[in-house]
Order: structure tokens, then sequence, then C-alpha cells
């Protein structure tokens, strides 16, 4: 392609724009109950940062850079990945699944 | 893989996110949204190995993966045992990794540009550092008051304000430098100043108040991301990270509402100064205790009673237990209901996923505004392990910390019975005059020994 359509930096501007309004709009109707697990599905969300640690890691020469990038794999993964299990945790307890109401109550119903 | 394509696979990750926030914004699709962001996030961070590198095998990637192994066996297990007691801490300390991780990663692409870095590039890398550094260190307080490894109280010191207007100075000063100047020694140096700025920030919080700033540094990590992103000209991580900047802040502001706090007051000082309005005339004054006993017959001829949980529920683990007498008392044709205040516990919403772990029905749980009006027309209000959030100082001692707070209207109810581990007041640490109320009973103890001990003594009558 010869011609640009938009030149890279106004094409990142549009993006990040764009971006907060589709943030604002899609949690601006949440009931308190799920502030939690939202707060931290978002929390989880940003670990991807992860992505970055993996390029500048690639790209690093020095010992320095290499360190750092090291720790920044190392955080960035323990946010994405225990982000989105502790997520899951805080939610599975939102399905009241018949099963587990049936044995909790054969629990406390043995002791008697 | 070439950039459009990479790109491309980027904006399906991005796409993701938005949808897992959407799903995380109600209850029947929350786990599924949260497990397309998982999604989301996988595909992005397998997709930068073929791409980074031109589609060869990355520079240092045994290194890369064994890292990425380490931080997967740290974090699982981790998020996989925490207590629900202990949620919170553990997103404030996710929080506070990840805004380390955006940190080190600009400082790294930063001293990887060089001279090359244009202006914008070194605007947004000491944007990424300072916010990065903040919220990494504001959130280990954070985990830190949370997990009550010090004081949960505001802790003031010395010339407390000057000494963070002196910290914001020196970290804008020294971020103004490495714009203008460059080199590697202002940015560390900067990084440095950010890091104590975030302690000093967040030290004054009073522990009510910690949830609103979790909130706001997982925000602030959000954009620190955005900017990383942009950095790295990564259009998948400006997504990414405005998505959680914006609805970060959307939700921070919504959690200050429901706590009746303006977001302001919040972070610059309303708790601050005196934490303890009354508590000194209060400490010798007679209250009234209970048996187990003398509830169970509260309990058993009441026709309406309302549950009132609170973070003494959660540290008690009591919300089976608090089931089972909720189930005894509806079997006797006792109207129950649970008055969910939107912040018991210690964030909001913490009392709906607890007690759901002990599959309380849905519609038993009432929020605030809804049970209120009620409270005229209730028997009996049980207070499990809760005090600021039906502290009547709220709204009748003006200057007290929690002023201004909706809280739930305990103090209409005929009686009300407080499960208590001690006299120590709530996190806020704000004396509660309802204690001493005539028709209020105590029940000293671990919120789930005393309830077993009633439900025994209610199987009993």
């Amino acid at each position: 392609m010869s011609t640009e359509i938009m030149s890279t930096e106004l094409a990142l501007l549009a993006i990040f724009l764009l971006s907060i309004f589709v943030g604002f709009e899609v949690v601006s109707k949440v009931s308190t109950t799920l502030h939690t697990p939202l707060m931290s599905g978002a929390n989880a969300i940003h670990g991807v940062i992860l992505v970055g640690a993996i390029i500048v890691a690639d790209h690093s020469k020095t010992t320095l850079e290499l360190t750092l990038s090291t720790i920044a794999i190392v955080l960035a993964t323990i946010n994405m990945v225990g982000g989105f299990v502790v997520t899951d945790r805080m939610l599975q307890m939102f399905k009241g699944k018949p099963k587990e109401k049936k044995k909790q109550s054969d629990e406390a119903g043995g002791q008697n | 893989m070439s950039r459009d394509m990479y790109d491309l696979i980027g904006l399906i990750a991005g796409i993701c996110f938005i949808l897992a926030l959407k799903g995380l914004s109600s209850p029947k699709s929350a786990r599924r949204g949260n497990l397309i962001g998982a999604l989301g996030a996988t595909i992005a961070t397998i997709i930068v190995f073929f791409y980074a590198n031109d589609g060869k095998a990355l520079n240092n990637q045994p290194l890369i993966l064994g890292a990425i192994a380490f931080g997967v066996l740290v974090g699982v297990p981790a998020a996989r045992k925490v207590q629900m007691t202990q949620m919170p801490q553990l997103v404030a300390l996710f929080n506070g990794v990840g805004g380390g991780a955006a940190a080190l990663v600009a400082i790294v692409e930063y001293l990887k540009l060089g001279t090359d870095a244009t202006v914008a590039q070194v605007v947004a890398t000491v944007f990424t550092v300072i916010v990065g550094s903040v919220s990494f260190s504001g959130s280990i307080v954070t985990f830190l008051k949370l997990q009550e490894l010090m004081t949960t109280r505001p802790v003031i010191f010395p010339f407390g304000r000057q000494l963070i207007a002196l910290s914001a100075i020196s970290v804008l000063a020294t971020g103004s430098w490495v714009i203008a100047s460059g080199g590697t020694s202002p940015l560390l140096i900067n990084a440095l100043l950010s890091l104590v700025f975030g302690i000093l920030f967040v030290l004054p919080v009073g522990g009510a108040d910690v949830p609103i700033v979790i909130s706001l540094l997982n925000a602030f990590t959000g954009l620190t991301v955005a900017a990383s992103g942009y950095v790295l000209e990564n259009t998948m991580l400006i997504i990414a990270g405005t998505l959680v900047g914006a609805s970060g802040t959307i939700l921070t502001r919504l959690m200050a509402q429901a706590m009746g706090r303006s977001l302001f007051g919040t972070l610059f000082g309303a708790f601050t100064a005196k934490a303890s309005a009354g508590s000194d005339s209060a400490q010798a004054r007679p209250v009234k205790s209970g048996s187990p006993d003398d509830v169970a017959i509260l309990l058993n001829y009441a026709q309406r009673v309302v549950i009132v949980p609170g973070f003494g529920l959660a540290v008690a683990q009591a919300q089976h237990t608090v089931r089972e007498l909720a189930d005894l008392l509806s079997s006797k044709g006792v109207d129950v209901a649970y008055g969910i205040h939107p912040v018991a516990g210690r964030m909001p919403g913490h009392m709906n996923v607890l007690l759901a772990e002990a599959n309380v029905p849905y519609e038993q749980l009432v929020e605030m505004e809804e049970i209120n009006p009620t409270f005229p027309q209730t028997d009996v209000v049980l207070v499990v392990g809760a005090n600021d959030v039906v502290n009547p100082a709220a709204k009748t001692t003006p200057g007290c910390p929690i002023y201004g707070m909706p809280i739930l209207d305990v103090d209409k109810a005929g009686n009300v019975i407080f499960l208590k581990r001690s006299m120590r007041p709530g996190f806020a640490g704000i004396e509660n005059e309802l204690l001493y109320d005539a028709k209020t009973t105590l029940l000293f103890g671990d919120a789930k020994e005393s309830l077993t001990k009633v439900v025994s003594a209610l199987k009993a009558l």
C-alpha cells in the first residue's frame, strides 16, 4: 500500500478515545453485588501487560534490561493468571448448585 | 506473522475483553464473561510469541517461558487457596504487581529506545513509571492494612500533608527532568520517588475507604497498561488498558456513591485527623449482654427477623451456620430476610459472594434501599459481625469519619442483637452508640460459635 489512511499516532489516539467510551458504557449499569468480581475481573484483564513484558524481554540486551523484564513477566503473569482464577472462584459461588446444597445440609443434619 | 495479522488477532483479544466486562456486569453472565476475558488474555499471550521476533523463536525464550511458569506457580495456588475473607487483599496485591510490571516494561523499553524515543513516547513512559509505581507501592500498603499486618486506622504522621505535597512535587519535577533531558538515572530516581509517594498517599486513608482506593489504583494500572501500549505501539494493550482504566473509574465512583462519600474527600484526607469521634466518653459504659438462650427466645417469638451480616461473618466463616439459623427460623414461620449493606465487609458485594457460597436464596438478600423502610415493622435485627454499616453516628454526628454514609436503619427495629467478638470499634475505628441502647443485646464471641449455640438453643425450645 502506498498511502496510509491514517497515521499510526492518530489511529492509536482514536483507539484510545473509543475504548474510553466503551469502558464507560459496559459497566454503567452494574449492581453493587457484582462490584467486587467486576473489579477483580478488570484487574485480571490489565494483566495482559504480560504481552508487553514478553516483547521487551525479547528486545533485552543488557543484564539490567533482562533482569527487569524477567521480573515484569513474573509479576504480570501473577496478575493475569491469578486474577482470572480468583475471579472465577468468586463467581462460582453465585451459582447455587443443588448438589452442593444437599451435601451441606446432609453434613449439618448428620450431627443431630 | 505480519504486523497486520498480529493487530487483527489483537483486536479479537480486545473484543474478548469488552465482552468480558459486559458479561461481568450481570449475575447470569458473569462467570462466562470472566472466562471470555481469560480466553482473550490467552490468545494475546500466545500470538505475541509468533510476532515479536518476526516469527522466529524469541530471544531469551527459555527465560521468558521460565518466568511465566514461575508466575503461574505463584499466582494460581494463591488464588486457589485464599479464603473468602482474604479475597480483597489478594485482589489488591494482584493489582499492585500488575502496576509494577507496567512500570518495569516502560523502563526497559525506554532503556532500549534511548535517544530514538519521541517526546510523546517519553511522556507516556514517565506517566507509566509514575502511575505504575504509585499503584504498586500503594497496593502493597492496602494489602498490609487489609491483612492487618499494620494498623487499619488512618496513619497520621507529623507534617503529613506537607510531606505528601513535597513528594508529589518531587515526582512531577523528576518526571519533567526525564522529559527534558532524558537519561537513565533520572528515570530511576523518578520511579523511586513515585514508590515513596504511593506509600505516603495511601497511609492516611482509613480502613473503610480502602476498597475505594483499591478500585482507583486498579483503574490507574489500566491506564499505565494503555500508556505502555502506546510506547510499544501495541493496539491490544491500548484497548485492554483503556477499558480497565475507564470502567475502573466508573466503578470507583459507583463504590464511593454506595458509601456516600465523594472521591475527592476519600483521597484527600476527610478521614484524616480525629478518627474516633466520641470514643473517649464511651469507655466504661454499661452494655447489656445476653446468653445464646436469650437470643434464641427473642428470635423464636419474632414475626420478622432481619439478619445484617458484616466482616465478622466472613472472619468466622459463619455463612453456613447463619443459613442454618435462617432456615430453622423460616421453618418455624418467622419471616427472615438478609439486609445487605453495599459495602459491608471489606469490599462492595463481599457479603453477597459469601452468602451465595452458603447457597442462601438470592431473593432473601435485600439491598439497603429496599430493606430500610421495613425496619420499623421488624421485631429483631441480628447483626452478625457488622458495625460501621449500622452505626447511627453516620447520621447523627457531623464530623465523624463515616458521617454521611448511608446506613442500615437497624435502630428503628424492635430489638437489636449484636454478635461481636469484643467491644472493639469497627473497621473505621468509630464507637457505635447503638451498642449501649436499651433495646440492644450483645452476644460476645466468635460469630460461628455463637450462631451454633443459638441454633441448638432454638432447636431445644
